[in-house]
């Protein structure tokens, strides 16, 4: 049976004035059906523009390459009517709900409710007012919430709506793009759990973007860490924040401390320098510069993704096949 | 400070070089931005054409070219070698009349601009700065002028005051400053809730020194960009006014020559050529100016680039 | 914020002052009783700028008249009386005045009276036209931004935008009428009725159709040009809207994201815009219906400014800023109406 979703060698370029920005440079990733998979990265590191690639919903002066195949099916082969058919009923995206995601001028059980009478117009708007209340109180909104404008409501319940948008067409897979980035710690936790709850409940696939290491930690069987473009590390779950290997993915776990973990009482140590400039890659291993632990050859090799212990990939010259750090002399 | 071959002299350098430095270097980006604007380049090159034009126009024209008394044309004739643009109703050759119009229609709007700017932007930098009652006052004026509708005010002020050169720029100034007032009073808003206001504020800045050191510099090139926009709007006033003949007594104008055409029936004579010329100048530099406004205001603010 | 860009600096315009405030009757009553305050400053403002009159007063009044001794000593006491007193009695009544337009001989609502209709009926016309065309172009360009459509229009929409409205219709009438060029005799030159004709019956109604042709034209062609420029610069803003991309990712086609989300929001300002431009169209109808002797209040103006006319012209400028204050009551009641969040 086919992945529910798999992106092979996906390349994706941006046309600005300046020239040709490079968002991603060949990623691959597959996620089976019922499962979680977490895609961490700074801004920037272009995981945002992945997730837009799922639906084809990246910017029009993005050029693609590569494959990105929704239950078997290249998305960019797809007739637009078979695209907009795919949109929301098999996939659909959980946007951050900043109070610009929702249209501002419309009741937000409208909104809910396009989509279902737009895949099945046979509803009446009776049925679709009644299958809006139940996705609103699925994510824990009374159902009279249908009436409210977007700007009624606080940062916390419209990531909720926007949550119950995504499930109205009874999708199989969830992209949830920073979903809990601009909300408080409490309520950020709150959403979360939700989210997973259903995903588990529901048997759904989710591909949740975050730069949050910590958060994926706990909530995706398999978590990605991205660097310019690519894709540097790939773990099981608790290892790709307990345990990560990447020295990019060690200074992204340090960075969020978990309450309680006696790992984070260390003082968190912070990355020196910027993300590069996609127009201007540094040579050899793209993260070299702010690496703590770069040699010499880091600087004129591009590590691959390659083998670093059971089911893990990292893309980095001192890591070995088994997962141990190398020392500078054994590096290739 | 002494100058030693081992220390490197250094000079202290002034606040105000400083300043100066700054400021020429971001006129010079600028005005690269500028540059790549091609509908702000031509729209500049149109408003030279036409400010040159009316400056040298004494150098080439002589009055007698406006004295009836020394028409040698026919009456409303048609173009032709000797009359390039026809003639009006006096027999007068209209090409001189056109050019000279220009002198008039742009000094009125230069001049009425820098009263409405003048007034529009202390207006405006007051009432988004002071507070309370001063500030509400000033507010609630502008928005009361805002609402009184320019034509029938105009022709209020000028049955009132009289026609004259003066009292023409004075009346077209004097109707335009609420746009900018209001628009300069938002920015003015936005910019003193910038933290460097507040550390003015608490170093002892009065409210001149805020409003003119720190509100001011910030609000330039909002109101530059407004002012050229302004002109061309003044000019397409003087027009009306002009028309209805409200305008400069005695003088050419592109207006007056329109309302000249329209007066001696033009239009029954089919005499296009005294009709046509001065309008398309009119749009010509109307259309200039919003072409360079629009440019400016790309080039302040970036976000606007992709339109 | 932009300025230079003139529809851009209408639309900020247009949403300045909007805030949000407790329910919708709470909102029209502060902007109704904001709008008293207005008016009351125009009726000032009005009595005092006529009383500012340079010269001799008298003289003003009755140029051109003959009018007896009797009256013009009457009329000298009038003038006489303290300031208070007469601004009193002027705003008892304003339209009435004691003081009758001293061209017609007649109180100036009477002379004003007549004239309403032609302009409403030519205003009327011109704006819906001007409202649904140039709301229609700028959708087109905006959405299209780039296109072969939006480069023309916006060309074509920024040189009627520098155009006097007034030379417009002269031009108009120097190609469509007259046969003085190759085309033929089309309309009529002036007016609003052929001479003779009955405007009650089905006939007089296609006569007076006839003559609204031109003006009616050259009145929406000039302002169509600012409520296209407008509506497209309102629309770009939208485009860079996330809802936007919800939108899309629901799956609906572009023509329903830009139907049922983008117009709807950026329609907004627009609307008020049309509301609060009333300034702007009256003065289009006064030199409007001067070049074309459209019989409306614009005309009336214009006859006015000839003598000139003080109490029809002040109770003309009267009229026009008191329709322009009422509309701009409308604009920002059918703001709250459209906005939701400006009124919850």
């Amino acid at each position: 049976m086919a992945e529910l979703l798999e992106i092979r060698d996906l390349h994706v370029t941006y046309r600005t004035r300046e020239g040709d920005v490079p968002a991603v440079r060949g990623v691959d990733l597959s996620l089976p059906a019922g499962r979680a998979l977490g895609i961490a990265g700074e801004s920037g590191c272009g995981k945002s523009t992945l997730a837009s690639t799922v639906l084809r919903l990246q910017p029009p002066t993005a050029r693609v390459s590569g494959q990105v195949l929704l239950q078997g099916t290249d998305v960019f082969e797809m007739r637009w009517g078979e695209l907009r058919a795919a949109r929301w009923a098999k996939a659909s995206v959980v946007f951050q709900g900043a109070l610009h995601s929702l249209n501002p001028v419309q009741r937000i059980g409208h909104q809910i409710a396009e989509p279902i009478r737009l895949h099945q117009p046979s509803t009446s708007s009776a049925e679709a007012g009644r299958r809006t209340g139940e996705l609103l109180e699925r994510v824990g909104l009374p159902a009279r919430r249908a009436q409210s404008y977007p700007h009624q409501l606080s940062g916390g319940q419209r990531q909720r709506v926007m949550i119950a948008m995504a499930l109205a067409c009874s999708p199989q897979l969830l992209v949830a793009d920073e979903p809990t980035t601009a909300l408080d710690v409490m309520v950020q936790a709150q959403v979360l759990e939700l989210l997973v709850g259903l995903v588990r409940d529901l048997d759904l696939g989710l591909l949740l973007i975050s730069h949050d290491l910590s958060v994926l930690g706990t909530t995706c069987d398999e978590v990605a860490v991205m660097y310019a473009g690519r894709v540097v590390e790939r773990a099981p779950q608790r290892d790709a924040f307990a345990n990560p290997q990447h020295p990019y993915a060690a200074a992204l776990a340090a960075a969020f401390p978990t309450v309680g973990d006696p790992h984070s009482r260390r003082a968190p140590t912070g990355l020196t320098g910027d993300p590069p400039d996609p127009t201007e890659l540094p040579p050899g291993c793209t993260f070299h510069p702010r690496c703590p632990i770069a040699v010499e050859a880091c600087t004129t090799l591009d590590p691959p993704l390659r083998p670093a212990g059971p089911g893990r990939v990292a893309a980095c010259l001192r890591v070995g096949v088994d997962g141990r750090r190398l020392e500078p002399e054994e590096v290739a | 400070m002494s100058a030693d071959a081992s220390t490197p002299s250094r000079q202290p350098i002034s606040g105000k070089a400083l300043a100066r430095a700054r400021m020429r270097a971001s006129l010079a980006r600028n005005w690269r931005e500028f540059r790549t604007q091609r509908d702000g380049m031509l729209g500049l090159i149109v408003l030279i054409f036409f400010v040159l034009l009316a400056l040298t126009a004494p150098l080439y024209i002589h009055p007698d070219a406006f004295d009836v008394a020394q028409a040698t044309g026919p009456s409303m004739a048609p173009p032709s070698l000797e009359f390039p643009l026809g003639t009006d109703e006096n027999g007068l050759s209209l090409l001189p009349q056109v050019i000279w119009g220009s002198r008039t229609s742009l000094l009125v709007g230069f001049a009425a601009t820098v009263i409405s700017m003048l007034i529009g932007a202390s207006v405006g930098i007051a009432s988004g700065h002071f507070r309370g009652w001063g500030g509400a006052t000033l507010e609630r004026l502008t928005d009361w002028f805002l609402v009184i509708p320019f034509l029938p005010l105009v022709i209020v002020l000028a049955t009132v005051l009289g026609r004259s050169l003066i009292n023409v720029i004075i009346v077209i100034g004097i109707t335009s400053w609420p746009g900018t007032a209001r628009l300069v009073r938002a920015q003015t808003l936005t910019a003193e809730t910038r933290p460097y206001v507040d550390r003015a504020k608490a170093l002892g800045g009065g409210d001149w020194h805020v409003m003119s050191r720190h509100v001011l510099p910030n609000v330039m090139p909002l109101v530059m960009a407004n002012t050229v926009l302004t002109v061309a709007i003044a000019i397409l006033s003087e027009t009306t006014l002009s028309f209805l003949g409200l305008g400069v007594p005695f003088a050419i104008s592109w207006g007056s020559l329109i309302e000249g055409a329209f007066a001696h029936g033009a239009i029954s004579a089919g005499a296009w050529w005294y009709l046509l010329p001065p309008g398309i100048c009119v749009i010509l530099v109307v259309l200039a100016f919003t072409l360079v406004g629009r440019a400016l205001e790309t080039v302040m603010n970036p976000r606007l680039r992709e339109r | 914020m932009t300025v230079a860009d003139p529809a851009a600096a209408a639309l900020a315009e247009a949403t300045q002052g909007r805030r949000p405030s407790g329910g919708m009757l709470r909102y029209t009553v502060r902007r109704v009783l904001t709008a008293l305050g207005t008016v009351v400053f125009v009726i000032v403002v009005n009595f005092v700028l006529f009383r500012l009159l340079p010269g001799d007063p008298i003289g003003l009044y009755t140029r051109g008249r003959n009018v007896s001794a009797q009256q013009l000593v009457k009329l000298r006491e009038q003038l006489n009386r303290p300031f208070l007193e007469q601004f009193l009695t002027y705003i008892r009544n304003p339209f009435s005045s004691t003081l009758s337009s001293t061209k017609y001989n007649q109180p100036v609502w009477d002379v004003i009276y007549p004239h309403i209709w032609p302009t409403v009926l030519l205003l009327g016309v011109s704006t819906i036209l001007s409202t649904v065309i140039g709301i229609w172009l700028g959708i087109r360009s905006g959405w299209g931004r780039g296109t072969r459509f939006d480069q023309v229009t916006t060309g074509w929409t920024l040189i009627l935008y520098a155009m006097p409205e007034f030379w417009l219709g002269m031009l108009l009438l120097l190609v469509f009428t007259g046969g003085t060029l190759a085309i033929p005799d089309l309309f009529p030159v002036n007016g609003m009725v052929t001479p003779g004709v009955d405007t009650s019956t089905p006939a007089g109604w296609l006569d007076v159709a006839w003559h609204l042709v031109l003006p009616a034209t050259t009145l929406t062609l000039a302002y169509l040009a600012e409520y296209s420029l407008v509506m497209r610069s309102s629309l770009l803003d939208e485009l860079g809207e996330d809802y936007l991309v919800t939108a899309r990712a629901k799956g609906l086609r572009d023509a329903q994201v830009r139907r049922r989300h983008a117009v709807p929001n950026a329609l907004l300002p627009t609307v008020t815009l049309i509301f609060l431009n009333i300034g702007f169209i009256v003065s289009g109808a006064i030199t409007v219906e001067t070049v074309y002797s459209w019989p409306g209040l614009g005309l009336l103006s214009y006859d006015a400014l000839r003598g000139p006319d003080v109490p029809l012209l002040q109770a003309l400028f009267l009229l026009f800023s008191l329709s322009v204050v009422l509309f701009n009551v409308i604009a920002d009641v059918l703001y709250a109406v459209l906005d939701p969040r400006v009124r919850t």
